[in-house]
């Protein structure tokens, strides 16, 4: 029931409470999280439950998905926990193709009889639909597996760490930025662990065990009639609860004391970095609008890629069927075929990656057991690939999935989402300094911030979390009200320099929607500082 | 079976009630049942259908609270929950903003349920694609669209004596239109408790006709412009400003709502005086349940009254806080209209903009309440009372607050959403890059 109010109105009205066990099923006590789940050779059983009745009603294929999906969110703000909230949902969702048409039904009754139904419910759906289907589906063939299995590959599980550990550095880095400076800490940690049972008609088996976190605060300084907040420079990541380990390892030194982080994060050193930097902000000086040479730091450069390559360059935007929603794409067929179209300059090279250790996306195979892959999407700036699943790369004349296939649970249908992309380093060592050297105007612009972006992903505005001046090769001081305005393609075509790998992190969206009914998924985005030439920055400071 | 009547809903409830030995317990219980059909390309792409129950459990210790949920409703399970529930607050840290349950209140009856909306078929769903997918076809079209209905009842329960329950039924619906040449779009959103308020045809049809006008759109130079704002594009500034209403952000000095030197903007004016907001649960066009989630009472509730900040959100603990009532957050938002419909709006505009919607809208300053986002399905230069042509979408910089300080002329009230929002009249909107998207 109004799914969308929930969302605009989060928080505010009726339906708020009973949210999150609509949405991430039924809240359980935390040792509960450690529980071993429905042991393997019974998932089989019941996969093959929903095959067999699939296949004796006529369907020509079937796919049975067993997911025990696990949450844990802990919730502070300042000296206050706000909420520890553990949740499980266990659930079979089975797909299968008769007459040539999908069909899709779901149970949380993971029994032999509540299968049986729930798969007679997905062929009299398909076959019901199949009035409607102007073509018949066609799957790109794809090998059988057998009995395999994947995990993440984590160092210490989320569900081991006990829960007040987690309180206990939330509180830390919230003591930390309030006695540098903040007036208000909000501050968060998202665990996700996905143990997935994939079975085809194809004789695959496929046991897979996938874990997330993203540990992020917003610390906010109020002065002198205004108030600014400096998000964290953590990324969401494909790790275990090691990536709290803030090993000096994995720390960079970015210009005016900026700490940087690559695949370990210390939250207390950067809570207290943020409240220096959100007190700076208040009195930052604000932008001449113009144009501006922008060095774009990791973890904001992610989001434009997420947004301006990401979107544009899966395939089923592509064709129209998200037309209704999130639009369509400019990166249409006819310039893909033309071998030629100049996505960017010759220094931008994207591959799309479900492998990458680390990433979000990372999983061994896809949510219809297609096993994953890394393949290019724009290589020496010319497009020359899409993100495309098993029933679409026929649409593009190729014979072989790309393995991007992904439903947000067990009840919920599996679709095409975007797999990791990134923006490959530059191949001569170049440093973030040395690139801060060559500038004579810009801005660097470090973290996420606002991001607007058309339907078809010509024109965006991206902010970001912080912006320094460069001035004739050297940081001149912040700045406040930047935004920058340009369209895709004349923005990859102006990137004219790329940092060397050692400057290479993800950036990540933790919850990144698309279709209707809406899911989310996971994505991370790698990506070297890199620069762009002659950038329209606008003000967006307003007196109201 | 997932919806309850009151009676089946007060049984289940008091039955997790008696297992409950904590010095407080709240029992919450929902469930709704609906379907949805997407089609694209001409063609239905997915059907769902969707049935979900929940009973929630919280349970307090002193200033101690833990949620336990569950989706099975036989005594053993119930028992199960409370359980739950109250090892989870026993294990938790104190809350210090904890309050103590409400005691039993008295609610108007709502006007969110119509039994027509709960009794839709599949077979009605795929005639509403139909509806959007021949039409189409025979002006060289393509249909995109989405119908999503459902209905569904909350309860509540606690150990003060408090009962609340409601029943409501929502549908809505969306379809995008598309020319086949690619250089035409247009777009249509409908929502209704009452689907016998729904006509797919006209809606697809509104939709069809503004991709064909829409065609081969000229660029003309970004700017300040008169715009008339259709109610969905009207909407999505407005929330904007209905999200600032939340009185501890004011307070704490971090919200558009925060006065410099401390204090918040309540009793001033901060937009043209004409400007209205209100929100009523027991408004015929946009009903909305007569309670919330903390069992609070919902009443007619005014927010902007003659440009005036009238009333501010205040959530129970920080209402305590600053001794004042609390004032719950609203469930929907009515602003006030005019007569004109958006043909006279056209018709006495010299030279401006139509705007058919504003798409991915996004905060740039919290302080300021600036947006971005993007005009989309039907954008068209107005001069000297008629539309003249279409034009490509534009990148627009604005804030609801100078939008509304703006104020030409108000319109007729149109349901979007949930919220009932006037065609608007704007002077000097900000428009500040062009966009090739169509």
């Amino acid at each position: 029931m109004k799914r969308r109010n929930f969302v605009q109105l989060a928080g505010m009205g009726a339906g708020a409470v009973m949210m999150p066990s609509l949405l991430m099923g039924n809240n359980i006590p935390t040792e509960a999280l450690l529980e071993p789940g429905m042991d393997i050779l019974m998932k089989k059983q019941m996969a093959d439950v929903a095959l067999n009745t699939a296949k004796s009603l006529g369907a020509s294929y079937a796919d049975a998905r067993i997911g025990r999906y696990l949450n844990q969110f802990v919730r502070t703000r300042e000296d206050k926990v706000q909420g520890v909230v553990n949740t499980e949902s266990f659930g079979i969702g089975v797909r299968v193709i008769a007459n040539g048409t999908w069909g899709f039904a779901s149970t949380n009754d993971v029994t032999p009889d509540g299968i049986k139904k729930a798969t007679e419910q997905a062929v009299a759906i398909a076959k019901a639909n199949s009035k409607f289907q102007t073509e018949p589906v066609v799957l790109a063939p794809e090998a059988s597996y057998g009995e395999v299995s994947w995990k993440t590959p984590i160092k210490k599980d989320f569900k081991e760490v006990p829960v007040s550990e987690k309180v206990d550095l939330l509180l830390t880095a919230n003591a930390a930025a309030q006695s540098s400076g903040a007036n208000f800490v909000n501050s968060a940690l998202f665990m996700v662990n996905e143990q997935k049972y994939f079975a085809s008609t194809e004789g695959s088996y496929i046991d897979q065990d996938v874990h997330r976190i993203w540990p992020t605060f917003g610390v906010t300084a109020v002065g002198g009639g205004k108030f600014k907040t400096r998000q964290a420079m953590s990324a969401p990541m494909g790790m275990g609860y090691e990536y709290l380990d803030g090993l000096a390892s994995e720390k960079l030194e970015g210009p005016e004391g900026l700490k940087l982080y690559r695949g370990s994060y210390d939250m207390v050193e950067d809570a207290t970095t943020a409240a220096k930097q959100a007190r700076e902000m208040l009195t930052a000086k604000s932008v001449d609008a113009g144009k501006y040479d922008l060095v774009l730091e990791p973890n904001h450069l992610g989001l434009t890629i997420h947004e301006s390559v990401g979107h544009p360059t899966e395939l089923d935007r592509v064709l129209g069927y998200e037309a209704n929603y999130a639009g369509t794409s400019f990166a249409t067929i006819d310039k893909w075929k033309s071998k030629n179209f100049k996505y960017g300059s010759d220094l931008v090279n994207i591959v799309a990656d479900k492998t990458q250790v680390g990433s979000l996306g990372a999983v061994g195979w896809d949510d219809e057991g297609v096993k994953t892959k890394k393949w290019d999407i724009i290589r020496n700036g010319v497009l020359v690939n899409y993100q495309a699943i098993r029933d679409q790369v026929k649409m593009i004349d190729q014979n072989e999935s790309h393995g991007c296939c992904y439903a947000q649970s067990w009840n919920d249908v599996q679709f095409q989402r975007m797999p990791n992309i990134s923006l490959e380093p530059g191949k001569e060592p170049y440093s973030i300094n040395d690139m801060i050297k060559d500038v004579e105007k810009g801005i660097y612009i470090a973290g996420r911030g606002s991001y607007s972006i058309d339907q078809q992903r010509y024109n965006f505005q991206f902010g970001g979390t912080m912006y320094y001046e460069i001035k004739d090769g050297k940081i001149a001081g912040m700045l406040n009200d930047v935004a920058y305005q340009s369209n895709t393609q004349e923005f990859w075509n102006s990137c004219a320099k790329i940092c060397d790998k050692d400057d290479y992190r993800l950036f990540g969206s933790f919850f990144d929607g698309k279709g209707q009914p809406s899911q989310v998924s996971a994505v991370s985005h790698g990506s070297s500082t890199s620069r762009f030439n002659d950038i329209n920055v606008i003000n967006t400071g307003r007196t109201v | 079976m997932a919806i309850f009547s009151k009676e089946e809903a007060r049984k289940i409830l008091e039955k997790a009630l008696s297992f409950s030995t904590a010095d407080a317990c709240v029992v919450n219980l929902g469930g709704s049942q609906g379907g949805n059909i997407r089609y694209a390309r001409n063609s239905v792409s997915t059907a769902g259908y969707q049935s979900n129950q929940s009973l929630a459990v919280t349970a307090s210790f002193g200033k101690r609270s833990g949620t336990a949920t569950i989706d099975e409703l036989d005594d053993a399970s119930l028992k199960k929950v409370v359980q739950r529930a109250e090892e989870l607050a026993k294990l938790s840290p104190e809350n210090p903003e904890y309050m103590d349950p409400l005691g039993p209140q008295q609610y108007d009856e709502s006007k969110t349920f119509v039994e027509a909306t709960a009794n839709i078929t599949p077979e009605y769903r795929a005639e509403v694609a139909n509806s959007s997918i021949t039409p189409a076809k025979t002006k060289d079209v393509t249909a995109a669209g989405f119908l999503d209905d459902g209905q569904g009842f909350s309860a509540m329960m606690n150990s003060n004596g408090l009962f609340a329950y409601n029943r409501a039924t929502d549908v809505s619906f969306t379809v995008t239109m598309r020319t086949n040449d690619g250089t035409g779009s247009g777009w249509v959103t409908r929502d209704y408790n009452d689907i016998n308020k729904f006509d797919a045809s006209e809606a697809s049809q509104v939709a069809i006709d503004k991709a064909v006008m829409s065609r081969q759109a000229k660029a003309i130079e970004p700017g300040k412009y008169t715009v008339i704002l259709e109610p969905s594009a009207g909407l999505g500034l407005l929330q904007g400003l209905g999200r600032s209403l939340n009185a501890r952000s004011a307070d704490e000095g971090r919200s558009f709502m925060s006065k410099e030197g401390g204090g918040t903007k309540l009793g001033e004016k901060i937009v043209d005086e004409r400007v209205n907001l209100w929100s009523d649960p027991l408004n015929d066009e946009v009903p909305a349940a007569t309670w919330n989630g903390e069992g609070q009472p919902l009443k007619k509730t005014t927010w902007i009254e003659n440009g005036t900040v009238k009333n501010l959100a205040y959530g129970r603990y920080w209402a305590k806080e600053k001794g004042v009532e609390p004032v719950p957050f609203p469930s929907n938002f009515i602003m006030g209209g005019g007569d004109a419909s958006l043909d006279d709006l056209i018709k006495s505009t010299r030279k401006g903009i139509l705007v058919t919607r504003l798409w991915y809208i996004r905060s740039v300053d919290p302080q300021t309440l600036l947006y971005t986002g993007l005009t989309r399905d039907g954008t068209f230069y107005i001069e000297n009372g008629k539309i003249k042509y279409p034009v490509k979408n534009f990148r627009f910089n604005e804030s609801p607050i100078i939008m509304l300080n703006n104020l030409e002329t108000l319109g007729k009230q149109v349901r979007v959403d949930g919220s009932l929002i006037p065609y608007m009249k704007v002077r000097d909107f900000t428009f500040t890059s062009l966009s090739d998207a169509v």
